[in-house]
């Protein structure tokens, strides 16, 4: 068994695995430290409700983030020991900063947060939440500036064959950094308002299937109260509908956000991995428009077999250049470029095993990063269009009764995912056949990438990595589905599922003492 | 020898028993969670001593994981391919474990919990036993060649040293989260943890003083025989404290016990990280391991910023979080029903 082709699956799975948590918990993190602040703010019952419930839904992701990040944290030195050898000098920095300077703020925080509610003052206790949030933005930008290195690498020298750090500010400032950065962010934002508008709209329609919520003549809504069902009071409604409407209004935003940032990154990529966007094409020979459409065999790999149906003309260029005529480079004319750059075959090096001397295919497969590309834009567009409709049919004050759209507005909840997915998926592979990318541009450094082939570690057995991948993917699998159950669990049971005590008006408080308002 | 790679090295085995210091009590606890008590209360009880700062214990580990990529990615590389699968089920283990704490109270089925129950606690064997056999063999040697890779097959790592670090850890896991119950609980609990700790610490620890000794055997200097004299000083005492009832102290020598213990570990071992069983010029050092010296000046920046406040407010949790805990505290566990007419 080959272990590269296995280690890389493995590593692929377990990324984006992870990487389903990780929006989420970056994009939901900040919603719940804005109710919370308002709530501290105005003293509104509905602003603490929103706290407790979306904050309890965003435990049970973050955990299972933690859980899947260890795994991250390790395989490095694990499965890929001659990539780990290789870039050590440059690539640990930020991944030891992200621990000292964000894990130890991001769980030690979060820790005094979820036990602090009654330990700690109120202003306190809002400032604890605020210091874990913006230890996950910060952990998010150390582990981008690690990837970026990988797509761009400045600020070393070559020493021996390896990279030596030499100048730590520029890998933190590596333009690749910032955009991808803000992109993620923004691409995470997108998910966590997605959450809010869906899970809202599914409370709002059924306050309405209830009978709890009617609408008079003109539609609008006449909010009622059903004492007899936990917590589905009069707040209530306002709870929903100002989470949807709060998260709407983010969603679009994020959207602005990806798309100005994408763009940004769309011109760096061109100058830094031009392959990796003509693949992302499909196209062979140089030109200026943008397929929407192409048909033919992207599987050949083969990119005269490629026809683009929908083209605009100009917009390739807009996207590399930002003007509509400047010519951008095709696979057949960057092959050559880069054949001469950095070799027709691998090299004759015990690091290759049997693939030392192969030709190299510098053409990244062509199926992923068309489609890769094209699915993140779509699914971010198709969110982005959920969230303005969404407005649109809750000006009134609530939901429409239709069952369908509830469904929909549900599954809606899946597009930034996804498009977050695709973004990772086209990224990543689309740097193939190199692990760490060569920097073409002025003030990159000669000799300074490295084919992924070389990365794996020597002396690990295939069987050692099937035998990894298999139990990961098991238990991964398994948690995910306890992981939704746990959700869909806590989103039926809406606002009282997070705070006990609106199911006990009399009792309001069944504490014995304030010891512990919460506990395992 | 050279300064920042020694610091370094000083920085990491600082991480490594930090780790063991603060994770070691939560580990245990996990475990003993599985074998103390068949009552609800008082798993509830025990679990919810650590609830609050497991986590960030936690982060110890990625910490001294991800330090040592930073300032000796030869010795990350090879010491953690070298364990592929030891570190595969370690990795499961805690995976296992996280997820347990924080999802054990959400279900409210007898069978829900006792899964989660059982996950946590051999999810906190496992990963004590692996965190241990890593740290054993990374101070008693690894058949690796001179490119630092593994010679031989999957489980070539696997030695009696390996097992011997392995239980020590896990023995200081159960004394030390003993005491630890002892330190923050009321009632059954506390009295339960008093009994183990005085009848099972110095069995428990044995293993430990064993690995000890076979390091001070192996490379001992006049230092740290005095370290591993002044360590057996702390132990006593800690045990005496122990049977004469007084929790903080037997906490407080038994967390001195191992912070002097395992430096003198550290200490011998010096300046090899990682020793080859084939051949000692394969040996990965603190100079032929380390990256340069601007990476670990950098990194010695971010360290000195950055592990004093961990310090500190890790250890204003430690004090927001202080007062002692008894079943009597606990809000009853409530179901989530939907919120819908039955
Ligand atoms: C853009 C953001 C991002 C990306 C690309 C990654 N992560 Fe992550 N990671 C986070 C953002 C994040 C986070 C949002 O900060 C998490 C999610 C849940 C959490 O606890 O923090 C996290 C958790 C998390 C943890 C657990 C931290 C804890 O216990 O608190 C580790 C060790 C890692 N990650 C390591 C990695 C590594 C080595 C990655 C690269 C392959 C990686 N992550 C990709
Ligand atoms: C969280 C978002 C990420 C996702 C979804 C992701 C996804 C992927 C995927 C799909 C692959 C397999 C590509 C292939 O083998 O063809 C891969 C490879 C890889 N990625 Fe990423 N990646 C992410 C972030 C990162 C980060 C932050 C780093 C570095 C810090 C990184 C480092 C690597 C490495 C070392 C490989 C293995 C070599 C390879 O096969 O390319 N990735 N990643
Ligand atoms: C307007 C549309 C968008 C454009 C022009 C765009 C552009 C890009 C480009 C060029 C890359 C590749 C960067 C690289 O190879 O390093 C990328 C990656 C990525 N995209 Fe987008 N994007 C858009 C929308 C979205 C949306 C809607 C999301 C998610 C909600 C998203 C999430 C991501 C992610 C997670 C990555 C991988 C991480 C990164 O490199 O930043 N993108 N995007």
């Amino acid at each position: 068994m080959d272990p590269l082709e296995i280690a890389r699956w493995q590593f692929g799975i377990t990324t984006v695995y992870h990487f389903v948590m990780v929006p989420l918990t970056l994009g939901l993190g900040p919603l719940v430290a804005i109710m919370q602040t308002m709530w501290v703010r105005t003293g509104q019952e509905r602003y603490l409700r929103m706290t407790k419930f979306w904050g309890k839904l965003y435990l049970i992701n973050f955990i299972v983030g933690v859980a899947t990040g260890l795994v991250q944290e390790f395989q490095f030195g694990m499965a890929w020991s001659e990539y780990a050898r290789f870039v050590g000098d440059v690539f640990g920095a930020p991944l030891a900063m992200e621990g000292l300077l964000a894990f130890f703020f991001e769980s030690t925080f979060l820790g005094l947060w979820i036990f602090g509610w009654s330990r700690l003052p109120k202003k306190l206790h809002l400032a604890v939440l605020w210091v874990a949030v913006a230890g996950s933005v910060v952990s998010a930008f150390f582990i981008i500036v690690a990837n970026s290195w990988m797509q761009h690498p400045v600020g070393v020298e070559l020493v021996d064959g390896r990279p030596v750090l030499t100048d730590i500010w520029a890998v933190l400032t590596n333009n690749t950094a910032l955009t991808a950065y803000s992109h993620t962010l923004m691409g995470a934002l997108a998910v966590g308002a997605a959450f809010l508008v869906g899970i809202s709209w599914y409370q709002l329609w059924q306050r309405r299937r209830d009978g709890i919520d009617t609408t008079d003549a003109t539609g609008r809504v006449v909010v009622g109260s059903r004492p007899s069902i936990p917590g589905r009071d009069a707040v209530d409604h306002s709870v929903w509908i100002r989470s949807l409407r709060i998260g709407a209004v983010v969603a679009v935003l994020a959207f602005g956000g990806v798309a100005i940032t994408g763009d940004a990154q769309a011109k760096l990529m061109f100058e830094q991995q031009p392959l990796k966007m003509a693949a992302a094409e499909g196209a062979c020979h140089d030109g200026t428009s943008f397929s929407v459409l192409s048909i033919g065999n992207l599987g050949s790999q083969n990119c005269d077999d490629v026809v683009g149906v929908i083209e605009i003309p100009g917009i390739l260029s807009f996207l590399a250049h930002g003007d509509f005529t400047t010519e951008i480079k095709g696979v057949n004319t960057l092959i050559p470029e880069y054949q001469a750059e950095y070799g027709t075959n691998l090299p004759d090096n015990p690091l290759y095993g049997d693939r030392a001397g192969q030709p190299i295919n510098y053409l990244p497969i062509m199926e992923v990063t068309y489609w890769g590309f094209r699915l993140m834009i779509g699914f971010g567009i198709l969110a982005a269009g959920v969230a303005v409709l969404a407005l649109w049919l809750t000006r009134k004050g609530t939901v429409p009764r239709s069952k369908p759209l509830m469904w929909a507005a549900v599954a809606s909840i899946l597009a930034p995912f996804a498009a977050n997915i695709a973004g990772w998926v086209f990224t990543e592979m689309g740097r193939q056949p190199f692990v760490v990318a060569p920097n073409p541009t002025p003030g990159g450094v000669d000799g300074v990438f490295m084919f992924t082939a070389a990365a794996v570690s020597p002396a690990v057995t295939g069987e050692e990595i099937i035998f990894s991948l298999a139990a990961f993917a098991l238990v991964y699998g398994a948690i995910l589905v306890v992981e939704l159950r746990l959700l869909v669990r806590y989103v039926r049971g809406g606002a009282a599922s997070a705070m006990p005590e609106l199911g006990h008006p009399d009792e309001p408080d069944q504490k014995p003492d304030d010891v512990l308002a919460f506990a395992y | 020898m050279d300064f920042l790679p020694t610091l370094w090295f000083v920085a990491i085995a600082a991480l490594w028993i930090g780790y063991l210091l603060l994770e070691g009590f939560d580990l245990g606890v996990g475990m003993l969670l599985l074998t103390s008590t068949r009552d609800e209360k008082q798993r509830r009880l025990m679990l919810n001593t650590i609830g609050p700062v497991w986590d960030g214990n936690e982060v110890w580990l990625i910490t001294a994981g991800a330090a040592t990529f930073a300032a000796f990615p030869l010795w990350y590389a090879s010491l953690f391919s070298t364990l592929y699968l030891p570190l595969t089920l370690t990795l499961l283990a805690l995976i296992f474990r996280a997820v347990a704490i924080e999802y054990r109270g959400k279900g409210r089925s007898e069978r829900w919990r006792s899964f989660w129950t059982a996950a946590l606690g051999i999810g906190s064997f496992i990963a004590a036993f692996g965190v241990g056999a890593m740290l054993g063999l990374t101070t008693t040697g690894l058949p690796i060649d001179a490119n630092g890779d593994r010679v031989g097959g999957p489980f070539a790592w696997l030695t009696p040293y390996a097992v011997l670090g392995g239980l020590a850890v896990v023995g200081f896991c159960l004394v030390h989260a003993s005491a630890f119950l002892g330190l923050k609980t009321l009632g059954a609990v506390r009295e339960r943890a008093a009994r183990f700790l005085v009848r099972w610490a110095p069995i428990a620890l044995l293993p430990l003083v064993g690995w000890v000794l076979v390091i001070q055997f192996r490379s001992g200097t006049a230092v740290t025989w005095a370290l591993v004299a002044l360590a057996v000083v702390a132990l006593a005492a800690a045990w005496l404290s122990a049977r004469a009832g007084r929790e903080g102290r037997a906490f407080l020598g038994l967390a001195v016990f191992l912070v002097l213990g395992a430096s003198s570990i550290f200490a011998a071992v010096f300046p090899v990280v990682l020793p080859s069983t084939l051949d000692p010029a394969f040996d990965l050092t603190v100079e032929n391991a380390s990256s340069g010296d601007y990476t670990l000046g950098v990194m010695t920046v971010v360290a000195g910023i950055g592990l004093p406040l961990v310090l500190l407010y890790q250890g204003w949790t430690y004090w927001v979080f202080r007062r002692r805990l008894g079943v009597q505290h606990l809000p009853e566990a409530h179901a989530v029903e939907p919120a819908v007419l039955k």
